[in-house]
């Protein structure tokens, strides 16, 4: 078909092996065109047309062709919806406004047809049909509407589908977590469950941004970190056990006698020789916890640290403990601005159950102290290291434990609170000076 | 076109409104082999690369096949998902948080005719619409940013990037010959949306000039104040210019060396665009890891400074990556993740093996965490 603007640079990304973009924005410019379903369409039906038009621009020029949104939104919500406006309006009218909205996405991303179809009908009749299946942080991401058609899309998503929007700006952002008990055997807690009331629970802080930044949570069900919380959350949930790992000796047999496959198969496009048990397991374990005696498998639970290794490479042999719940830890984010953060641990382990009152509370008083202290686009983990861990621990109640550090400082610059040394700080200088002269 | 109302009333917006109903319920979307073996699941196997099997307790099984999906998606292409989920899957599907989309079917009958219908269907140009891998030791789907499809500040594009390395790299993608897992992700600037800081191979776009000041404009356009403080190196401050036809007016001056290109005042202020054909490109990152697995996680290193932007298949780019790959490949012992590999031969045989430039610009130069890259001991290795 021939579209509006001549795309030859962007054309060349429809061939090689991989799914092209290209070709599937100008399937949907294609479908609106003929609009074989007569829908009466709501914003310019050659959006498709004119997005592809602006981005063969953008990769004429080596340039964006886009312009940071303004304010829009829908009633009562301050987040949720990205303003975004092409710089080339009169070349590109169909994308002239192009807005983004975020619709928070099911815990771990189980989809009905009839949902994601009623979906489909909302933003092709709406929107520019363009959507991303996900947006970094999870939300289902519809890209490109114009103004007068938020409210509306608002109006149908809440009404029809029963769906409400994701978070944006500074505030909560929308949570997201792995898929856990639905089909993961590693799985430590339901991080699914969690996942859904703490996002129900803090709507207003959402849907209202209150805080100094972003916000961000992410639950993992085990150490493997599949939705890397410990790198992109705020407060990071990571499964974890604290009893013994399960061991099947006639599985740890079968796989040291090559019946069952290492690493469920993952290795199999490889010729790696026959499995061998001490060097692939055994010598790769980072406490050297573990000991295999031709026979028997034993492990020194005690002093496991639970990084996965043997679990991944022998799952039908050995299975996480059964005392699970997670370990969390706070203050992930991306270099912007002093650098990388990981996020560090916290609580080294509660149980994950339902109301979730501890975790709450933890939550609370967290966002009490950021909320009170943070700067302006301070994100939590460099409010930690601007105030100090010690700050962390005063407005959390919690006691410091050795797991919360690698080591203990280096340094002896230790900041003495005056309560804890005996007298207090207040001297009398001349009753010093009755035994010290000037 | 005509509007159609929703029922929304722009006079009286509160009326019928409904607010604060966060999303779905989860459980309404797991197929039912999902909902009766919840927490149940015993074990799992990859029977060929994106093909898996989950083993629950009641020996119920289900069977996944994991496809790559852009995650730029039209609604044609999800209609179509959701064509195939009705007919092999009941009307079920899932995506992964790296944009991958799984079709899980109940027996292992069912799997053969899902899988040939998926790779029976190709775009015009011949890409496969849904191919199948993903799993194990390879490289799954790359996740991204927007890019020049939709955000303000790209230093270069997201979904052209990823298309060019995901060609290049197909193989991988379809296999399982890699010692480990090869996560690859990629942000269109340093604010990093898409947080590719712990990436096995990190893409990422870099701007290089700081900004422009459109003096005319600026004042007008812009709250100067929010710009200032939206700087994160404190690099712009306010200042008075003189158009050339003698009027004062309010602007910012930017303190060019401290500028670290990230865009923030562009966000605030659309008269300091920063984009540039020359200044723009790709810098490459490696050796992160988000999981805890024998040691602790850890962020992507720099390891190429700048690569131009080459529209539109960013040849320089691809090659420099399959070249890390392959070399990785054949050096790195099994389970080694690629900054496991470069930690024990360390970084100067890194550069050594791959035969990358190590320039000045990979030295740490940033604040506190710089010293701690540098190297306090006599250990080496010379290459």
């Amino acid at each position: 078909m021939e579209f509006k603007h001549k795309t030859p640079l962007i054309d060349q990304l429809e061939t090689g092996p991989w799914p092209s973009f290209v070709s599937d924005i100008k399937r949907e410019a294609e479908s609106r065109r003929k609009n074989e379903r007569n829908i009466d369409y709501q914003i310019p039906a050659d959006v498709c047309e004119d997005l592809l038009g602006v981005l063969e621009l953008s990769y004429e020029h080596g340039r964006t062709h886009w312009k940071h949104g303004g304010i829009v939104g829908v009633f009562g919500y301050g987040g949720g919806v990205i303003g975004r406006y092409c710089d080339q309006p009169e070349m590109f009218p169909g994308v002239a406004h192009f807005h983004t909205l975020r619709v928070n996405q099911p815990s771990s991303k189980f989809y009905t047809t009839k949902y994601l179809e009623q979906l489909c009908d909302l933003w092709e009749r709406r929107g520019s049909g363009i959507t991303n299946m996900h947006g970094s942080t999870g939300d289902i991401v519809f890209l490109g509407t114009t103004t007068p058609q938020l409210e509306e899309i608002f109006y149908e998503l809440t009404h029809n589908i029963g769906q409400d929007l994701g978070g944006s700006g500074s505030n909560l952002r929308t949570p997201s977590c792995c898929l856990s008990g639905a089909r993961c055997e590693f799985a430590c807690y339901n991080t699914q469950a969690i996942c859904h009331a703490l996002t129900n629970e803090y709507q207003d802080e959402l849907h209202r941004p209150a805080f100094p930044y972003k916000f961000k949570f992410k639950f993992d069900g085990c150490p493997n970190c599949c939705v890397a919380s410990i790198a992109r959350s705020d407060m990071s949930f990571i499964g974890t056990w604290r009893d013994d790992i399960r061991i099947d000796q006639e599985a740890v047999k079968a796989y040291v006698g090559g019946e069952l496959k290492p690493n469920a198969g993952a290795h199999a496009g490889r010729d790696w020789g026959p499995f061998d048990i001490q060097k692939e397991v055994i010598d790769l374990c980072p406490t050297g916890c573990m000991r295999w005696d031709g026979s028997k498998l034993e492990i020194n639970n005690k002093e496991c640290t639970r990084c996965m290794h043997c679990i991944n490479v022998m799952p039908r042999a050995l299975r996480v403990g059964q005392d699970t719940g997670c370990s969390i830890l706070v203050g992930a984010k991306a270099p912007i601005l002093d650098g990388a953060q990981m996020s560090s641990l916290l609580v080294p382990f509660i149980k994950v159950e339902e109301p979730y009152d501890e975790i709450k509370e933890l939550i609370e008083s967290i966002w009490d102290w950021w909320m009170e202290e943070g700067k302006n686009r301070e994100r939590l983990g460099e409010l930690i290291k601007r105030q100090g861990f010690q700050k962390l621990l005063d407005v959390t109640g919690l006691k410091a434990i050795p797991q919360m550090v690698k080591e203990p400082r280096s340094n002896p610059y230790i900041f003495w609170k005056e309560e804890e040394v005996p007298g207090g700080w207040k001297r009398d200088i001349n009753e010093f000076r009755k035994y010290h002269q000037r | 076109m005509a509007f159609i109302s929703s029922g929304y009333d722009p006079e009286n917006p509160m009326k019928d409104r409904i607010t604060d109903i966060g999303p779905r319920h989860f459980e309404e979307f797991f197929p039912p082999v999902i909902k009766k073996n919840y927490g149940k699941w015993l074990y799992h196997e990859i029977l060929e690369p994106g093909i898996l099997v989950h083993v629950a307790e009641s020996g119920d099984e289900v069977y996944t096949i994991r496809v790559g999906g852009c995650r730029l998606m039209s609604v044609s292409h999800i209609r179509e998902l959701c064509e195939i989920a009705d007919k092999h899957c009941d009307g079920y599907l899932r995506f992964t948080t790296r944009n991958n989309i799984e079709f899980m079917v109940d027996s292992k009958d069912k799997v053969e005719p899902l899988k040939q219908d998926l790779l029976s269907r190709k775009q015009p140009g011949g890409c496969y619409k849904f191919p199948i891998g993903g799993t194990g030791a390879g490289i799954t789907n790359i996740v991204h940013t927007q890019g020049w499809i939709h955000c303000h500040t790209p230093a270069t594009d997201a979904s052209g990037t990823v298309k060019a390395t995901m060609d290049v790299l197909f193989e991988e993608f379809t296999s399982m010959r890699l010692p480990a897992q090869l996560r690859i992700s990629m942000a269109c600037c340093l604010n990093m949306c898409g947080a590719v800081h712990c990436s096995d191979i990190a893409i990422l776009g870099y701007h290089r000039k700081p900004p422009m000041i459109d003096y005319e404009y600026i004042d007008k356009l812009c709250e100067i104040p929010l710009a200032i403080a939206a700087c994160p190196t404190a690099a712009i401050k306010p200042a008075k210019h003189e158009l050339p036809d003698g009027t004062k007016v309010n602007a910012v001056a930017v303190n060019e060396e401290r500028c670290m290109f990230c865009g923030n005042c562009y966000t605030m202020c659309p008269s300091m665009p920063l984009a540039d054909t020359e200044g723009d490109g790709i810098v490459l990152m490696a050796g992160g890891k988000v999981s805890n697995r024998i040691d602790a996680p850890k962020f992507s290193k720099v390891v190429v400074a700048f690569i131009p932007n080459e529209m539109p298949r960013w040849p320089t780019m691809t090659k420099t990556i399959k070249k890390m790959v392959e070399v990785y490949a054949a050096d790195a012992r099994k389970y080694e993740r690629f900054g496991q590999w470069a930690e024990r031969i360390g970084w100067e045989k890194f550069f050594e093996k791959t035969g990358l430039e190590f320039t000045h610009h990979l030295i740490d130069d940033f604040r506190d965490p710089a010293y701690y890259t540098w190297r306090q001991t006599s250990q080496f290795k010379f290459t």
